[in-house]
């Protein structure tokens, strides 16, 4: 047993530290946006920022060399992911869902054609997916999604409603789940596409966030065609697949280290802030409060870095990464109630107020901590795959 | 980065865990329960000739020049099955802190006869204060006639009804600070004025109360320096917290396990009640709470093998463990049901020892008090 990361890892993480020093935009930082909170302006400044990234070879580090990657180690991985969330850079769920979603399905099942089309251009940062899966009548129940696509000559014809499209208004692509076949279970029906966003009969339409903001949409195909090329991997084999790609490096290290972030800036706060005489960081219900969910931001980190440690040792995590999502979810929503109370009535301040506190990060957090253990499976949905995958408890 | 057990750690827990469920059934644990004694002698020689006292301890002194991970290791199976007895207070408590703060002659004598399992040692520093701070230790030593007297009373002492010697922690100088004028002493059980009282506890182990009446205890047996043995004291109980939680792990572990193994047997409305929602997500909470516990234990068990500083590890597992351990036990009882609620069944002895091991060393409020020093705050 070791914990200790080697020399050159300490060294990666340190040179990841320097660079994004450099180059995290001072303007990104005035906008301040968190999760869900992107403007025209602060994607911008997003996408440029991951262009860059690209270049050094860190939007897809993991990939082979010879479709963009590096061939990272699980390790440094890990530790760029921490320190890019922690740096609170420019990088949020539309990569996430780009590199770690979409574009292994691509590198397991595609043809090479279309690896070297998107994959490499995921890796430079050029490419931004939309997840199209969730629909009116399928959400935790994915599978019974009804988005149909028919054959028709040399294309395919794609009708049907998407929702919940993160970013689809800014994407490049939409990865689309429909079905190819309604007359089989409903497993057994559904093919993978890649599908332009520009292609005509698509309309995107805008849903409001939470947060009061633009980040997710329905999408409407209707007659859209696309050529035959765009099937990714088996026709109505994408079920399989998608389960495949699910397992793909998926911990909640960035959690972890955003709460970490929140977690400082709460206890300057804390002992900056005066009380009684005192501060609020002599009030032991405080530091109780405080040191209880540091204490379990540590169970999430040792967590996550239990999956790097599994994939170094060619080992395939499978329930671990519903435990660690599982986890981090509640507890960044935990983290956020803790924020609210150590903030009393100022926690409530917008951004804008002059009595706001902490840019109102809290208050956003507690907002926006609400998807988290919604978005992509939902904690339920999380419980199932452990207790069934995980430890083997029977369906009936 | 590894956070995997090695070859020989493997090897000693599957071979500690195959010993324990021949050797230690649960009658057995019963039983010992019951007893005054809360050992089996019987028992604690085979212990002895696998070489278990002397894991920790280096060869030069009978030991096998083991780690503290490969201690870790053997708590988390003796946590598992469950080993009643005074393992921990001899090796953990007594064996350790010999070997920290002891002097050439003093771990002569001692360690061997721990190695070997001819002496059962444990630690005297807690008071009817309850407290785990230097300021709670009131029992006093004076130096008369070239001796030392020790008069006061110590409380909830693990095991000290069959330890044939008790580190003492006393008070030999009113200092300053609370941690200046504290002393740690090697009392023969023995001696006159000792007098020790079983108490009768929810977890049946056994906790006893100490009163010290003009004890005698020569000068040669203080162990480190006088009025120096607070960072001693400290050490000690960072290194017991670990091994706790260690012990704590596996009986997490055991309790999973069971309460699964229930859920895909138990039939009602003809399905397996493991195949309903509900008692799934219970199942989910408990791994991941037995899950969450092992790793940050690790952790914080690597460091202080390492002898890398660890008081926030440390606490974090401590915090953790306890807690999360009460959870999963208290889930598979749930789980279990009405049969669990008998004494006829293991579920209780889990359930009683989280409680235990819960409030030993630091419960979750003590150790988060300390999470929150070390965060600067």
């Amino acid at each position: 047993m070791d914990f200790k990361f080697a020399d050159e890892e300490e060294a990666f993480r340190e040179e990841v530290r320097q660079w994004l020093k450099k180059e995290i935009p001072q303007r990104w930082i005035e906008l301040d946006p968190g999760i869900w909170e992107e403007t025209e302006e602060s994607w911008a400044l997003s996408r440029q920022f991951q262009r860059k990234l690209g270049q050094k070879g860190w939007i897809a580090p993991a990939y082979p060399k010879e479709y963009g990657g590096l061939e990272m180690s699980h390790t440094k991985r890990l530790i760029l992911a921490e320190e890019l969330a922690y740096s609170g850079a420019p990088i949020g769920i539309e990569v996430e869902i780009t590199v770690n979603w979409v574009t292994p399905t691509i590198m397991l099942y595609g043809t090479e054609k279309q690896k070297k089309d998107y994959v490499t251009r995921v890796a430079k940062g050029d490419l931004i997916f939309c997840l199209g899966y969730s629909e009116p009548d399928a959400g935790s129940d994915l599978a019974a999604l009804q988005t149909r696509v028919v054959e028709d000559a040399d294309e395919y014809v794609i009708n049907g409603q998407k929702t919940w499209c993160s970013y689809g208004h800014y994407a490049d692509y939409c990865w689309l789940a429909a079905r190819t076949d309604p007359d089989v279970p409903k497993h057994k029906g559904i093919s993978m596409f890649v599908v332009d966003m520009k292609t005509p009969g698509i309309t995107v339409r805008p849903l409001i966030n939470i947060l009061n903001r633009h980040s997710f949409n329905e999408v409407f195909f209707d007659d859209v065609r696309i050529p035959k090329d765009n099937l990714v991997g088996e026709k109505n084999m994408g079920w399989y697949q998608l389960a495949m790609a699910l397992d793909f490096e998926r911990s909640s290290i960035g959690t972890a280290a955003i709460n970490q972030r929140i977690i400082e800036e709460l206890v300057q706060y804390a002992k900056e802030t005066k009380c009684n005489g005192g501060t609020l960081a002599d009030d032991p219900l405080i530091r109780n409060e405080l040191a209880g969910v540091a204490v379990e931001n540590e169970v999430l980190r040792m967590m996550c870095y239990r999956i790097a440690w599994m994939y170094s040792k060619g080992l395939h995590p499978s329930y671990e990464s519903s435990m660690s999502m599982l986890f981090g979810s509640e507890l960044i929503r935990r983290l956020g109630n803790v924020g609210m109370r150590i903030l009393g009535p100022y926690g409530q301040l917008d951004v804008g107020s002059k009595w706001a506190v902490l840019n109102a990060r809290i208050m956003r957090m507690y907002l926006s901590s609400i998807s988290m253990g919604v978005g992509g499976g939902s904690n339920e949905i999380q419980r199932n795959i452990i207790a069934m995958r995980g430890l083997g408890l029977p369906r009936q | 980065m590894d956070l995997g057990l090695s070859e020989e750690q493997e090897m000693l827990r599957t071979s500690a865990r195959d010993f324990l469920q021949k050797e230690c059934p649960k009658q057995l644990v019963k039983q010992l329960d019951e007893s005054d004694e809360g050992y089996s002698p019987e028992l604690w020689r085979k212990m002895a000739e696998l070489g278990w006292m002397g894991l920790v301890l280096p060869e030069e002194y009978g030991g096998s020049g083991g780690s503290f991970l490969d201690l870790v290791v053997l708590l988390e199976e003796m946590g598992y099955n469950i080993l009643p007895g005074p393992f921990f207070s001899t090796v953990v408590l007594g064996g350790l802190s010999i070997l920290a703060a002891g002097n050439e002659e003093q771990k002569k004598e001692f360690l061997p006869k721990v190695a070997n399992g001819e002496i059962i040692l444990t630690l005297a520093l807690t008071e009817p204060s309850a407290k785990y701070d230097a300021a709670s230790v009131k029992t006093k030593a004076v130096a008369r006639n070239g001796e030392y007297v020790i008069n006061g009373t110590k409380l909830f002492i693990l095991d000290a009804n069959v330890a044939d010697y008790l580190l003492c922690v006393a008070r030999t100088k009113e200092g300053v600070k609370p941690e200046d004028g504290i002393t740690i002493f090697l009392v023969d059980a023995k001696s006159p004025g000792v007098k020790c009282t079983l108490l009768k506890t929810l977890a049946r182990d056994k906790q006893c109360e100490i009163i010290f009446d003009n004890v005698n205890v020569p000068k040669d047996n203080v162990l480190g320096e006088v009025d120096r043995g607070w960072p001693v004291v400290e050490s000690i109980l960072q290194k017991a917290a670990v091994a706790k939680c260690a012990e704590m792990v596996g009986g997490a572990q055991a309790s999973l396990e069971m309460a699964v193994s229930y859920a895909k047997e138990r039939v009602q409305f003809n399905r397996p009640i493991g195949s309903f929602q509900a008692i799934q997500h219970y199942c989910a909470n408990m791994v991941t709470d037995v899950d969450g516990s092992r790793f940050v234990t690790y952790r914080a068990a690597w460091k202080v093998s390492e002898g890398i500083p660890a008081t926030m590890d440390v606490a974090v597992a401590k915090a953790w463990t306890s807690e999360a351990y009460g959870r999963v036990t208290l889930l598979g009882h749930q789980i279990f049901g009405a049969i669990g609620f008998t004494m006829d069944h293991d579920m209780h002895l889990y359930y009683r020892r989280a409680k235990a091991g819960e409030i030993m060393f630091g419960d979750g409020d003590f150790q988060r008090a300390v999470v929150a020093q070390e965060l600067g705050l």
